[in-house]
Formats: C-alpha cells, sequence, structure tokens
C-alpha cells in the first residue's frame, strides 16, 4: 500500500488542500465540518465508480459503460424495492451487484475472447444497456423507491462520518490490498505493461480480463444503488453526468490511461479534488459556461505539471 | 479489379454494407427513392461523415479525439453569429468558423506533443473548455443563419443532393491528392510505428501536430455544416457525435491502434451508422424497441468487423 504513494498521487491531495484553503477566503463556510463531511458523502460515488474505472485502467483497457451499468442498477434494485416483496426487497443490493458483474463479464467477452477494443466494446455495451433500460421503462421515469438500507448506504453516518464515504474507503483499501498481495494484482498490471510478455508467462489473460471487467462492473453498480438511495429513485441517465469526471479523477489520480503504472491510493484523491472543485465552483455561482472552462483548464495543468515534472528528472 | 478490392477489404465490405443498408431503406420508405428522401437522408449523414473524418484523422496516428463533438458546438455557436448578413460577410463568416475549428484542433495538438500527454486525456479536457466557451456564446440554443445559403447546401442539385455532391468533392478533391503527399504519407508512418518513423527522418512532433489540427478542421466543417441544416447555435451537441464518431470510424474500418483505414472508410461507417437509424424510424419495429435494436446492431457490425481474429493462426497474432 505504502509503495504505492508516489507524488503523481500525492498531487491531487496536496489540490485538495489548496482548494479548501483558497475556497475559504471567499466563503469561509467550506472550512465547517458539516460542509466536508457532505463533500466526503458525495465523493463517495464518484469515488466507487473511479475505483472500478482503476483497476480497467490498470489493465491497459476502459470502460464507457458505466454510466448505464449504473443507471441499470439503479433502476433494478428500486424496482426490486418497489414491488413491495419483503423478498425481493432484501435482494435488491445483491442483484443490483450481480447485473454488475454480468454485464462486466460481457465486456469482458469482447475484449479478451473477441478482441475488440474495450473503447468501442464497452461503448456498444452501453448503448444496448440503454435500449433494454428504455424498452423497459417505456422511457419514462422508473418507478419504484429506494429501501431503507439503501438510503442508509447513502445518507446515513456513523461517529460524524458518511456511511457513503466509509464504504468507498472500506472497498478501496481491499481491492488495493488484492491488487498488491495477490497473483491477480500483479498479472493486472503486466497486462498493461505488456500484454504479450505476461501470455507467454504462462498466466491466462483472458481470465484476469474478465475479473477485471466483473469487478469495475460491480464497482459501478454499487455507485448507482447508493445513487438511488441518495435521490430515493431512479432516473433515466442518472449515469451519464459521471463518465468523464470519472477518468478524470483516475488520470488525476496518477493513473496513467496506458496502463500499468498507478494505483487506488491516488485515485481516492482524483475523487476527493473533482467533487470539491466542482462543489466550490457551483457555491461560488459561477455560471455553467466558466464551470466548464475552469474545470478542464485545472485538469489540464495538473496534467502537464505531472509530465513536466518527470522532464525535469529523468 | 480483384487485388484492389484484396488491398482496402475493409472499405470493399463497409461500402458493400452500406449499399445494402441504403437498399433497404429506400425499399421501406413510403415515399421511396425520391430526391426529398435522399436530401433528408444524406444531410444527417454527412453531418456525422464529416465527425468521423475528424476522428479518423486523430485515430489514424494511434491517437483519440474526445473533443470532436466540442469543436462541433463551439463553431456551431460561432456560426449562428457569423453566417448572417452582407455575401461578404458570410463568406468570411464561413471561413472564420473552419479556422476555429482548426485552432481548435492546434491547441489540442500542442499540448499532445509538447506537454507529452496521452490524448485521450488532453481532449478530455479540452472538450470542456470549449463546451464552456459555447456555453459563453449561446446559454441557450438560438441565432441565425441565412436561409438562402443554408438551403443551398442542404438541398439538391439537378436532383442530386448537395451534401452527397459535398461528400465527393472531400474524397476526390481534398483525400485522393492528400493521401499521396509527404503529409498524407507520414500520418500512416507515424500510426504504424511512431519509432520506425522517427528513425526514417520523419518529423513526427510536425506529423501529430498536423494531424490534430485536421482533426478540428474537419470538425469545425462538421460543425459548419450542422449550422447549415439546423440554422441555429447549440451548445448542447457535443456528446452524442463524440461518441458516434468513434463508432463510425471503427464500422469504417479504421484500427484505433493506428496507421490502418481510410476517409473513405470513416465516411461509409458514419453513412451506415445514420442509415441504420434512420432504417428503424421506418420499420414497423415499436418505437421504444428501437434504441435497443441500435444498439444490437451496433454491437453486431463491431463484432463481425473483428472477425479477422478468426484467421490467426497462431494465438501470439491475437494479441496484434
Amino acid at each position: 500500500m505504502l509503495r504505492q504513494i508516489s507524488i503523481d498521487s500525492l498531487m491531487p491531495y496536496f489540490g485538495v488542500v489548496v482548494l479548501i484553503i483558497v475556497g475559504s477566503f471567499f466563503f469561509p463556510q467550506i472550512l465547517s465540518a458539516d460542509y466536508l463531511t457532505q463533500q466526503l458523502q458525495i465523493a463517495a460515488f464518484l469515488g466507487l465508480l473511479a475505483t472500478g474505472a482503476t483497476i480497467v485502467i490498470l489493465l491497459g483497457h476502459i470502460d464507457l459503460s458505466v454510466p448505464w451499468i449504473l443507471t441499470g442498477a439503479a433502476i433494478l434494485s428500486t424496482a426490486l424495492v418497489g414491488s413491495g416483496n419483503p423478498v425481493l426487497n432484501v435482494l435488491a443490493v445483491p442483484a443490483a451487484l450481480a447485473f454488475g458483474a454480468c454485464i462486466g463479464v460481457v465486456n469482458g467477452i469482447g475484449v479478451a475472447i473477441l478482441r475488440i477494443p474495450s473503447m468501442v466494446w464497452t461503448l456498444a455495451v452501453n448503448s444496448m444497456l440503454l435500449g433494454v433500460a428504455v424498452l423497459n421503462t417505456g422511457g419514462f421515469n422508473p418507478k419504484g423507491e429506494s429501501s431503507t438500507l439503501m438510503v442508509t448506504m447513502a445518507s446515513g453516518d456513523v461517529l460524524g462520518l458518511p456511511i457513503s464515504f466509509l464504504i468507498w474507503i472500506a472497498i478501496s483499501i481491499a481491492l488495493a490490498l488484492f491488487l498488491v498481495r495477490t497473483p491477480f494484482g500483479r498479472y493486472l498490471r503486466s497486462i498493461g505493461f505488456n500484454e504479450k510478455a505476461t501470455f507467454l508467462s504462462g498466466v491466462s489473460t483472458p481470465s484476469v480480463v474478465f475479473a477485471a471487467f466483473a469487478i469495475a462492473g460491480m464497482c459501478s453498480a454499487l455507485g448507482g444503488v447508493m445513487l438511488a438511495g441518495y435521490a430515493n429513485q431512479a432516473y433515466q441517465s442518472m449515469g451519464d453526468p459521471f463518465l468523464l469526471p470519472t477518468i478524470a479523477a483516475v488520470v488525476i489520480g496518477g493513473t496513467s490511461i496506458l496502463g500499468g503504472r498507478g494505483g487506488l491510493f491516488g485515485t481516492i484523491g482524483g475523487a476527493l479534488f473533482i467533487t470539491l472543485l466542482t462543489s466550490i465552483l457551483s457555491v461560488m455561482q459561477i455560471d455553467d459556461a466558466w464551470r466548464n472552462i475552469i474545470f478542464g483548464v485545472i485538469i489540464l495543468a495538473m496534467l502537464l505539471f505531472q509530465t513536466l515534472r518527470k522532464g525535469a528528472t529523468v | 479489379m480483384l487485388n484492389y478490392m484484396r488491398s482496402n477489404r475493409r472499405e470493399v465490405i463497409a461500402g458493400f454494407v452500406l449499399v445494402t443498408l441504403l437498399a433497404t431503406y429506400l425499399g421501406t420508405h413510403p415515399r421511396g427513392a425520391s430526391t426529398y428522401v435522399m436530401t433528408i437522408w444524406a444531410n444527417q449523414c454527412l453531418i456525422l461523415g464529416l465527425a468521423a473524418c475528424a476522428q479518423f484523422f486523430a485515430v489514424v496516428v494511434r491517437g483519440i479525439d474526445l473533443s470532436v463533438g466540442a469543436v462541433m458546438a463551439l463553431t456551431n455557436c460561432i456560426a449562428s453569429y457569423l453566417l448572417d448578413g452582407s455575401a461578404l460577410g458570410i463568406a468570411f463568416g464561413m471561413v472564420a468558423v473552419v479556422a476555429a475549428g482548426a485552432f481548435c484542433g492546434l491547441v489540442n495538438g500542442l499540448i499532445i506533443v509538447f506537454g507529452r500527454i496521452q490524448p485521450i486525456v488532453v481532449t478530455l479536457a479540452t472538450a470542456s473548455i470549449f463546451v464552456g466557451l459555447a456555453l459563453l456564446l449561446r446559454p441557450t440554443p438560438g441565432g441565425a443563419v441565412n436561409y438562402d445559403l443554408a438551403d443551398a447546401m442542404t438541398l439538391d442539385l439537378l436532383g442530386i443532393p448537395t451534401a452527397l455532391i459535398l461528400t465527393t468533392i472531400a474524397v476526390v478533391g481534398f483525400w485522393l491528392p492528400f493521401r499521396r503527399t509527404g503529409l498524407g504519407l507520414g500520418l500512416y508512418a507515424l500510426g504504424s510505428s511512431e519509432q520506425a518513423a522517427f528513425q526514417s527522418g520523419i518529423d513526427t512532433r510536425f506529423i501529430r501536430l498536423a494531424a490534430f489540427t485536421l482533426a478540428g478542421l474537419f470538425g469545425g466543417l462538421a460543425g459548419l455544416f450542422y449550422s447549415f441544416v439546423t440554422t441555429t447555435g447549440d451548445a448542447g451537441i457535443a456528446a452524442g457525435f463524440t461518441l458516434n464518431s468513434i463508432a463510425a470510424v471503427v464500422l469504417g474500418g479504421v484500427l484505433l491502434r493506428g496507421g490502418v483505414g481510410t476517409l473513405v472508410g470513416a465516411l461509409a461507417g458514419a453513412f451506415i451508422l445514420k442509415t441504420i437509424a434512420s432504417l428503424m424510424f421506418f420499420s414497423g419495429i415499436p418505437s421504444l424497441a428501437q434504441p435497443l435494436f441500435e444498439g444490437l446492431i451496433l454491437a453486431a457490425a463491431i463484432a463481425i468487423g473483428s472477425a479477422d481474429i478468426l484467421r490467426a493462426r497462431n494465438k501470439l497474432e491475437v494479441f496484434g
């Protein structure tokens, strides 16, 4: 775990501190415990998606089916709860996770067996999921509601810390240990560096790809379940605004988009940074246009800083 | 002829699929193969076609451009201010719109080449900036484009849809000569193997810069043509076009790992994608099921396109 902490992955944490300090000059209430814990709670949604995305990006692939895995899981879980049947109510969260894992395996089949570039295949899977969702719900907002469990997961708190944040960190730590301590983690990174060499070393590369996409699918599904708990409903295209910030969070956290290099520690910082940046920009009531521009410029600046720093030392 | 077809296998397959789909579309359309039907079809196709051309230039040098849609949104918003008034003003406006697109591409290229950051990440960030600029220009959809000009560009000439004439001009007037130039060959060299290209004395930085500038230029053209079709400026069009342009180039046989594919293929892929969508509209499939069928056809087309995998004689060939 400690080995993962490089200067690149510390960058977003540094950015978070700068944001809080600069923001507090304009709005002193940013320093209040209420505001900061609320940010941790919201960051968990993006963070869970980014955790899954990190696994796939370490592999050297990308998962563009995040939005509709998220929405599908939310629709599925709220529909099960909304049916009023107590058994289905209990099954809502596991069913959503299983759904995410299944779609992850479908992604894996296209990428590992059919050898379709992940960027295109996951995009096609995303549009098929959209089609299924539209067919199922008739294009209207799906009916259903969130269970108490889902609401607690999204909005509850323990000892002043939001439960959503604790779930996110617990999953991140578990996955980080999994990546460092098990062969799977080493295979994952080595496929990211060189798939051919990994295959020649006797690793069953397709099964690693399957597992990675399944984990990513489950993370997206869990994000969807918690988001449905937060909003107390599922709605069409609730996942669309999350796709690009997810990738941005992973990359800002120092994970190379080419695969192999990086880790979950940086991703946590990346998700915190992006959530805080979005939040502060909206607290300052900057209009949408400038918010987009500032968002883009800051991400570029952080990436440029990371590469230029390497240029100076190498 | 047979040799030509063999060496351009990907484009030939894409062309064949397109012709089949188009025939089905015209056959099922209640008004048949009239100029009116063809014109509407061709306009929709060319918008995505130009976006796919933009994506092609980024993909062929082993990059990807996630800002295609954003450049279109920005140039569309600029066009909604400039394309009205005197003839001279409009002519200047059209040049300015395309130049703005090329400038966006140049900015992408400069950051990619000199900042040494992956194209996918750079264009992700710049897309946000371009959409922001577009929103500054047009917080809500509005503005106008000269109707006479828009009509001239989007109707027909002697029964042939103008959009198809423009497509032909892009291929015959631009692509075929361009492919034979040093820059055209350099794109393929860089996409196939950057190291080999560099060692052969090719200025890889210039080629990459040029590729992304061309991507921006075609994004600008796509935005311009979109303005002719809709005659308003709308900053909210970015998301759909970016992802569809990627799907289009892949359908057209352009490999995402670079160095393989042609502009003609990219155009064919875009036309296929749009024809599928129009086909759905008249197919009698319940409208709620149409998005699902569109997704299924897209996935099937991509899966078939990767059938090359079955020809691999050795498991190692699979890894490319």
